[in-house]
This record gives structure tokens, sequence and C-alpha cells, in this order.
């Protein structure tokens, strides 16, 4: 299976972040890669790989990323973990939307003619979770998001994706090729059964580590530069920030003295039971 | 991070060691100081992800990394907060083995180092004695040759991983008295006649197993002797330029851990009506020990650049060993106090901060014997 991922570097989400009006303060931000997309490619090195095996690869990943040269580092990481090359398309995150970053994936896709894209739901920082459905509807291919399991089906022509909805666990069958979001029990030990790596197998939970061998291999696999103008996609923003605000602090609470009267407030008060 | 030294690649494998350590080490640690051991899968799962062979030749399924690759290892296994079980790995991949790759032949490293890097047998280095620990010169654990065979008899101390090692890089008296008698050869603990005396109990580092033990008409193959024979103190302390690197990197790293979780911990708690972090005392503190952190970091980084290029670095890493040790003791010491009570209570990490900590003056040559070092290299000893 040739599998393409995307990949979306963030400021880590434990550090406090500066804005500068409406627009992220770079200076001493630690980037790294959005943990639904390292999700997403822990999925895909899962999906192409026969684990009973030693990991003998049985299939392609790609991983393709939009933003400046730094973004390198985030790629060779999933070079690293497994992923066989990359590609990095030439951006600034101000001049990206969901509709740019969801049409450079289309034209990615119509290049490498995948069998499947994986995603992350969405991207830690902007939260958008937009892009893989706008690409399934630009490529007319189906879609399933928010995968917690995926199963390939019919001899590797369909595969059986198990969503997180309110209600329990969904599942649909979605014909390759597809779009697939994923996430993050994506990664729980036997989420992923691609018919190859027996099925009893339990994979480490999480995504994997990097080891040094594959960091020493990944300094030999390629990534490609590409950018906007080369795909032929327009770069005109039309999703505009109006102002950036903190979330509210949180308020203090209230201590109970017994279970009687929790009850009671949650009931009264909360109006929650 | 630091572009000066650290590259892309040595970032992603500091994620790869910072997540193996969160995720498969941190949790664990009471336990394993209560049990006094832990489990001998971490080395297996250290091995399979190359973090006990970084800068080995891949040839021997090391990671052909350069030396930064072992000091993002010496700085990221401390976030664990247990000393013990960093030791325990420690002497695996950068106190034990690196003799063996300086010194060994294709056989000795196939049979000894190659499993080691892997993580499948466990390392000790064995130099210290009952009668002796700073005077090298003085060992007495002999091996008399005879015909292709070592009849090794004495006894070793303070011998990390000593309870459970597969094999021993030993230091045993071949010739004269005196340090031109020394040599180093490769043990497996197999042989008849060795024994573990004892298992050592300690002030801290109670995840790391210190043994006592003792060799009785013990015999080897001569082959097994590494490099020459009766220049074993030279190899010993060439060996312990790297030992005592590596223990200045962790100690940095240390200093910091523990300084950070201190300042977390003031900013939180308060007495007489505001945060300690708010009283000026213990904010000048602070002040005065995260420079001087910085400053043993840069010392411990020179050292490291040299003995990257394979320059002498001597007189630099004992300065780091003697400076990053003695911080780290005093950095610990005055966080454990800025927690008061709960400081030496075991309800926080800082008090087994101070009581691993207390080891790092006293192990791979104490401070006094690196003041000595750097009174005679600068000329006035």
């Amino acid at each position: 299976m040739k599998i393409l991922v995307t990949a979306k570097r963030v400021p880590d989400p434990e550090q406090k972040v500066k804005f500068k009006g409406n627009t992220l303060d770079q200076s001493g931000v630690n980037w790294q890669l959005n943990q639904f997309d390292e999700y997403a490619v822990e999925s895909a090195l899962r999906l192409t790989e026969n684990a009973s095996s030693g990991n003998a690869r049985n299939g392609e990943v790609i991983v393709v990323s939009l933003g400046p040269k730094d973004v390198q580092q985030q790629l060779r990481s999933t070079l690293a973990m497994g992923a066989d090359r990359a590609i990095l398309v030439d951006a600034s995150d101000e001049n990206l939307d969901s509709e740019i970053v969801a049409r450079t994936v289309q034209k990615l896709v119509e290049q490498e003619r995948p069998d499947l894209v994986l995603l992350g739901k969405l991207a830690a920082d902007s939260e958008a979770n937009d892009v893989g459905q706008r690409l399934a509807g630009y490529l007319g291919w189906p879609q399933a998001t928010f995968a917690c399991s995926i199963e390939v089906t019919d001899g590797g022509k369909a595969l059986l994706v198990g969503r997180e909805v309110d209600a329990g666990v969904e599942t649909k069958k979605v014909t390759l090729p597809a779009v697939v979001t994923v996430d993050l029990r994506i990664v729980a030990p036997q989420a992923v059964k691609n018919g190859v790596t027996a099925a009893t197998h339990a994979y480490a939970d999480g995504p994997r580590y990097a080891s040094l061998k594959g960091i020493m291999a990944a300094k030999k696999k390629t990534i490609a530069d590409s950018s906007l103008a080369a795909l032929g996609v327009a770069a005109t923003v039309r999703a505009k920030v109006a102002s950036v605000d903190a979330p509210p602090a949180r308020k203090a609470g209230v201590k109970v003295a017994s279970v009687e009267e929790l009850v009671q407030k949650l009931h009264n008060e909360a109006k929650v039971i | 991070m630091l572009k000066t030294f650290f590259a892309e690649e040595h970032e992603i494998f500091r994620k790869s060691v910072r997540e193996f350590v969160a995720k498969e080490i941190a949790p664990y640690t009471n336990e394993w100081e209560q049990a006094e051991l832990f489990p001998r899968e971490i080395f297996k799962r250290c091995g399979e992800l190359g973090f006990l062979g970084a800068r080995y030749p891949e040839e021997l399924g090391g990671g052909g990394g350069d030396y930064w690759y072992s000091v993002v290892w010496g700085e990221e296994l401390p976030r664990s907060g247990c000393a013990g079980v960093n030791m325990g790995l420690m002497v695996q991949s950068d106190m034990a083995t690196p003799v063996i790759n300086d010194l060994g032949t294709r056989e000795q490293k196939e049979e000894f180092l190659v499993p080691a890097i892997r993580g499948d047998k466990i390392a000790a280095l064995g130099v210290s004695e009952p009668g002796c620990g700073s005077d090298v010169a003085s060992i007495r654990t002999t091996a008399r040759k005879v015909g292709n065979e070592y009849v090794i008899n004495g006894a070793k101390c303070w011998i990390t991983n000593g309870t459970r090692a597969d094999f021993i890089t030993l230091a045993v008296r071949t010739g004269a008295e005196g340090y031109g008698g020394i040599s180093l050869v490769l043990f497996p603990t197999d042989v008849k006649g060795f024994k573990v005396a004892r298992k050592i109990k300690k002030l801290g580092n109670h995840s790391s197993d210190t043994a006592e033990l003792s060799f009785e008409d013990c015999r080897i193959p001569a082959r097994y002797l590494l490099g020459e024979e009766n220049q074993g103190f030279y190899y010993i302390m060439m060996n312990f330029q790297g030992e005592r690197l590596i223990a200045a990197v962790g100690a940095v790293s240390g200093a910091q851990r523990a300084l950070d979780e201190t300042i977390r911990y003031t900013q939180e708690r308060t007495a007489f009506g505001r945060p300690i972090l708010k009283f000026q005392v213990w904010r000048h503190q602070f002040a005065e020990l995260a420079t001087e952190i910085e400053a043993a970091r840069w010392l411990t980084y020179r050292a490291c650049d040299l003995y990257n290029q394979k320059q002498d670095a001597a007189k630099e890493i004992t300065m780091a060993k003697l400076f990053a040790g003695e911080l780290l003791n005093r950095v610990t010491d005055r966080c454990l106090q800025a927690h008061g009570g709960f400081g030496y209570s075991d309800e926080f990490h800082i008090s087994r901060a101070w009581r691993d900590a207390r080891l790092i003056t006293i192990g791979g040559g104490t401070s006094e014997i690196m003041k000595e070092i750097l009174s005679k290299r600068l000329g006035w000893g």
C-alpha cells in the first residue's frame, strides 16, 4: 500500500505562547510535530510493514508538510521513525489556511497517486479539523474521520475504520483510495490490522521512538522541495484571524462536605444530573 | 537547542530518549528503588533503540555517531529523576565498554561488545577493591598466567551492575607492584570460582545493584587480555576520561532538573501569605545556582567538544567532573532546603535527588583526586 501522510509542526503545547497582535510570536517557540500527525505516521507504518517478520516493509509511506525550511527537522524525525521519503512545500504559516493546505495536498495526491491519505484529525495549534474533509471532497474519495481503528479488508481493496462518535464506536467501510483522519486511540497496541502482520501482534502503546539506527538511516532518505507555485495552487488566504484572546482563567471551585451535598449541587446548581 | 553542537539528528535522538525515559523509566522508579533493582529488560529495550552504542561503529551494531549523541543520552537520562537506573545504563554504555571498542580484538568485540550494545549482556567495570579505591596503582587482585590461561584471585568492591553482570572489564595485577604491573581483562561471570560476595546497601542509587565480588582460582583464556599486558593503568586512566565526562554531563542535567522542579514548587507553596519564590532570599539563591549551572554546562560542553575532536581534554574533563559534581550536591542541598519538611520526606523527588547526588563527588575519582590531578596538570603538584 502506498500511503501519503500529512504532518504539521506546531508549538510545544506545554510551552506558554506569546502573540504579537493576531500572530504568534515565533521567537523562542519550541516546534514539534503535531501529535495527531505523529499518530498518522505510526498508523501508516503499521499498515505498511510485517511486524511479525522484523518489520519488513510492505508498502511506501510518504510524509508531506507545508512550512518553512526548518520543518525539515520534524520531517526528518518521521523518516527516522521509518517513513520512506518526504516532501516539503515551502510556505509560511501566516500565509496558509485549510483551503490552501487541502488544495496543496490534493495536487500532491494527483502527483503521487497513493492508495490512502492519512491525516491527524486536527492540528493542535489551530484546531481547524477540516483539511481531511475538504481533501476528500476535492478528490471525490470516500472519507472516514476520527479513526480509532483501521483494518485492511477485501483483499486490500477496502478499509474497515472504527470511528469514535458520541454514542460509541461506529465502523465504516471505505473502498480505496480513501482519506482517513486519525484520533489518539489509533496508536493503541492492536488498533491497526493490515492483514500481513499476525492479527495477534500487539504494538507498543503509542507512536514508536526513532531508534538510533532509524535516525542514521533517515540521513540518507530524501526530503523533496516543492512550492505552491510549482504545484499550481493559488496562495490567496481566505480565512482571516479576527482576534486572538487567551481563554478566561478558571474560576475557583467549591468544596463540598459530603457526597449528598455534591449530588445536590450537581442536580440543583449545575443541573447536569 | 544549541545549534553549535547539536545537529538536527541529535535533536531527533533527544526526542527518542526523552520519550523513552518519560514513558518507560520514570513511572516505575519508585517501584525499582524499593526493589533495589531495575528490570533486566531495560537494557534490552535500550539496546533495541540504539541507546547503548550510540558512538560505536555500525558494523558492531552501534550507531556510528559522534560524542554528542552520548551527551544527549547523558543529558536526557537524569530526567527520570532516578540516578540508580541511569548509572546502571551508563556503566553499560560509557564506562565498562569504551575500552573494548578502543583496544579489543575483532573476536573480543564480537563476544563482549556486540551483545553489550544490543543489551543482551550486562557489563560491569571492576577496578576498585575493598582495600583500595582512589589508589588504583595498588590493586591486589592477581592474574597469574598458566599456559594459555590467566588464573585470577582477589576481590572487587563497589561494582555497579555487579550482582548480575554477564562480564566484567576487570583490572588485575599481572606484573610487579605499582602502576606498571596492571592489566585489563574481559571476565565472563559464569567462570568457576567467581562469586558475588554481597550486595552492598547504599545511601542512594537504590535501584542500581552494587556488589562486592570475589575471585578464587578463576581461569579465563589468555585471549581475554585487553590490549597489552601491564599497560592496564594507562588504559584505566584513558577510560576514566569518558567516565568522568559523562558523569559531569549527567550532573549538570540533574542539577538543572532539581532547580527547575524547585522553582515550580516554590511558586506554588506559600508561607506568610506569599509564594516562597517571592522571598528575595530564595530568588537570589536560585539566581546564583542557575548561573553556576550555566557555567558548569559550558565548561562541560568545552570538555565534550575537545573529547569529540579526540584532542587532549584531561584538564577540562577533570575540572568539569570536579565542578559539576560539587555543584550537583550544592544544588540538591539548597533545593531540598527550599522544600522544607516535604524536602526531607519521600513525597517529593528532591530527597532522592539529594541522596543520589552524594555519589558524584566520590565515584569515578573523588573530588580530592580531581584536585590532585589538576594540580599536577597545571604544573604545581
